[in-house]
């Protein structure tokens, strides 16, 4: 077990806390920048996608796992990035300046849904991101001379810096760079004022505003923040899926989305790196279970039934999600015969009520 | 111009009496036990195909189609209550939210593994399917008029079970204060189960009003998703407000797929929720209560 003294103030900002973070995370950062070395297309082509979701998955962390908000149209703020990022690469806007709007335009949708939040509470909140992912979607399939409908349209592959991004290492590259840089964001954000007035928010707004936290201002940047991150993540899905259609960003897929923080671990941004792997994993697990099921029963809704069933278990039983397994198995290590069962146990067996705040 | 309009709003009237049992079984389950149900839309769903069981594969009458499947739903409400959502008690309200998308997810699955149901698109066949009534101009479905007379049936029902059953009223004690219930001797738990399972039964007959206008697939429960907007307008929380949410939204629906140009129909019910929650922040009839601290 290791014991860590505290000796200076900086120790409590610094970013890695001992050797063994900088060991284990340079052994990670090795891996994944010889990636393009071990793994094939195949796999290149998850990691991509693990890239993309984690990002979207620190995003929805800053705001369901952080500020404590609930939003069920994460799809749209995905639409808005990866719609700007297409029509501005269509328009041979350079790469660093049509990202970069793609995150300042789903920022401002991140604002314009965060407004009503500052007076929405719990379920009303989500059916109004809900209402706005559908209005969101609606649009897109609507204005048909701006995105092509329901035909959906065309994105051209990255080009930064007068170099066509083409191969599958240079693009991973690029999204493995944006991963860590809004990772880093996101971490730089916890340990500032801004963040611990999120957190505040999210352990009691009674509280927080007591403390002098405005509660209008944050909650709204909290979700300008999570709306930015995602657009990043919008663009670059764009780019991967290199067609995009009103139909890829329906509710369900913010379902999905929600699902990574929720498997992941809620309240850890490991939790959401870990919650995107699974989430882009799993369904190639279920490909390969569909040639195991018995004869007559139709395969096709195997994946929403194991879908749905991992997410029953993981509420149920793991309730902290894959980075709360592991920090109790790390514990169970550390403090080896010494470890209680009772230890990651939540306080409170009873209902927390809602109408009354 | 004016039987057109009055054509309309029948119309409305009827569809929005659906969304209004899908609210009201999210309404009830929200008062009690303050879970936001998301697989209402499914649970509904799965009623209608039980339905489809009894009265296309097994052959029976209609009437005893929808006992059966209000039945068997009422039991799968109190069963998926007992074994999912109790053991979260006490979760954050949005762990729980998920959870119950996860129910959902399970459902729309099993029902395209099931052999018979699976995924193609079914009918059920109604004693009143063409009818059609003709007062001085206005062409009215039978079956329109039909959904609407059971819908009302259905709330006078549970008007009279709430207002004067033992447990109607033990089930509104729990809903107003669930320690409180506890204390006077309410065995709260098995009341919420209580609860779980009526609500699954409304949807179920929701399920079977809407069998005939939109058949049964294992899709149907995404009208579940217009009827949230409905409990919202109405403010969730309250029962009576769930209908008139319903109905606002059926009407709206109905009139802006008429008079509005293609595509407003699909985001009428949401554009009416957003401008709602922008004038009452917890819907129209919704309960404001302030902590004191």
């Amino acid at each position: 077990m290791r014991f860590l003294f505290k000796t200076g103030y900086e120790q409590d900002v610094r970013l890695f806390k001992h050797g063994g973070q900088v060991f284990w995370y340079g052994v990670l950062a090795v891996v994944l920048l010889a990636a393009p070395w071990w793994a094939g297309d195949y796999v290149m082509t998850q990691l991509h996608f693990i890239c993309i979701y984690s990002i979207v998955g620190f995003g929805l962390m800053m705001l369901v796992g952080f500020t404590g908000q609930i939003s069920l149209g994460h799809a749209a703020f995905l639409a808005v990035g990866a719609y700007t990022e297409a029509l501005m690469q269509a328009a041979g806007i350079p790469f660093v300046i049509s990202i970069s709007c793609a995150a300042l335009f789903s920022a401002v949708a991140g604002l314009i849904v965060g407004l009503p939040a500052l007076r929405l509470k719990g379920i009303y909140l989500a059916i109004a991101t809900l209402a706005f992912n559908v209005i969101v979607e609606e649009i897109l399939a609507r204005w048909h001379s701006l995105t092509g409908g329901n035909e959906g349209m065309t994105v051209k592959p990255v080009r930064m810096f007068g170099y066509e991004l083409t191969n599958d290492w240079q693009f991973y590259y690029l999204c493995l760079a944006l991963t860590v840089l809004c990772g880093l964001a996101c971490v730089n954000l916890l340990r500032s004022p801004t963040g611990r007035a999120f957190v505040a928010i999210r352990d009691s707004e009674i509280s927080a505003s007591c403390l002098g936290v405005n509660l209008a201002k944050y909650k709204t940047m909290s979700f300008a923040i999570s709306a930015a991150l995602t657009g990043i993540a919008g663009a670059l899905y764009a780019h991967k899926i290199a067609f995009i259609s009103p139909e890829q960003f329906t509710l369900f897929q913010s379902i999905e989305l929600i699902t990574i923080v929720i498997l992941g671990g809620i309240g850890f941004l490991h939790g959401a790196v870990l919650g995107a792997a699974f989430v882009i994993v799993l369904p190639q697990l279920i490909s390969i279970a569909k040639g195991w099921l018995p004869e007559g029963v139709a395969p096709t809704g195997l994946q929403a039934v194991v879908f749905g069933v991992i997410l029953i278990l993981f509420i149920i039983f793991e309730p902290l999600g894959l980075y709360g397994r592991w920090l109790k198995v790390r514990t169970w290590f550390e403090l080896f015969p010494f470890y209680r069962r009772g230890m990651f146990r939540r306080q409170k067996s009873y209902m927390k009520s809602e109408r009354l705040r | 111009m004016l039987s057109q309009i009055l054509q309309l709003l029948v119309a409305g009237v009827s569809q929005g009496c659906v969304y209004a049992l899908v609210a009201l079984g999210f309404v009830l389950i929200y008062k009690a036990t303050e879970t936001v149900n998301f697989a209402q839309g499914d649970v509904m769903m799965l009623g209608a195909f039980f339905a489809l069981t009894g009265s296309v594969i097994l052959g029976w009458p209609y009437w005893a189609t929808i006992l059966f499947a209000v039945g068997v739903m009422a039991v799968v409400g109190m069963l998926t209550e007992r074994l999912v959502l109790r053991p979260v008690l006490g979760h954050p309200a949005f762990t729980v939210v998920m959870i119950t998308i996860g129910v959902g997810y399970v459902m729309r699955g099993v029902v395209t593994m099931v052999p018979g149901w699976g995924t193609e698109t079914h009918q059920i066949p109604t004693p009143y399917v063409d009818d059609v009534w003709k007062v001085g101009g206005v062409i009215i479905p039978v079956q329109q008029l039909m959904v609407i007379a059971m819908t009302a049936a259905l709330c006078a029902v549970l008007y009279l079970f709430f207002r004067f059953t033992r447990i109607g009223v033990a089930m509104q004690a729990t809903s107003q204060n669930q320690l409180a219930a506890y204390y006077m001797g309410i065995p709260v738990r098995r009341v919420n189960m209580l609860i779980w399972g009526i609500s699954a039964g409304v949807a179920a007959f929701a399920g079977i009003l809407l069998a005939p206008a939109t058949f049964v697939h294992s899709n149907m429960g995404f009208i579940g998703l217009k009827a949230f907007p409905a409990a919202v307008v109405g403010g969730f929380g309250s029962v009576p407000g769930s209908i008139v949410g319903g109905l606002i939204i059926g009407v709206v629906e109905a009139l802006a797929g008429f008079y509005l140009p293609e595509g407003f129909k699909d985001v009428a019910a949401y554009a009416v929720v957003l401008v709602v929650l922008l004038v009452w922040p917890s819907g129209i009839f919704g309960e404001t209560m302030a902590k004191k601290v």
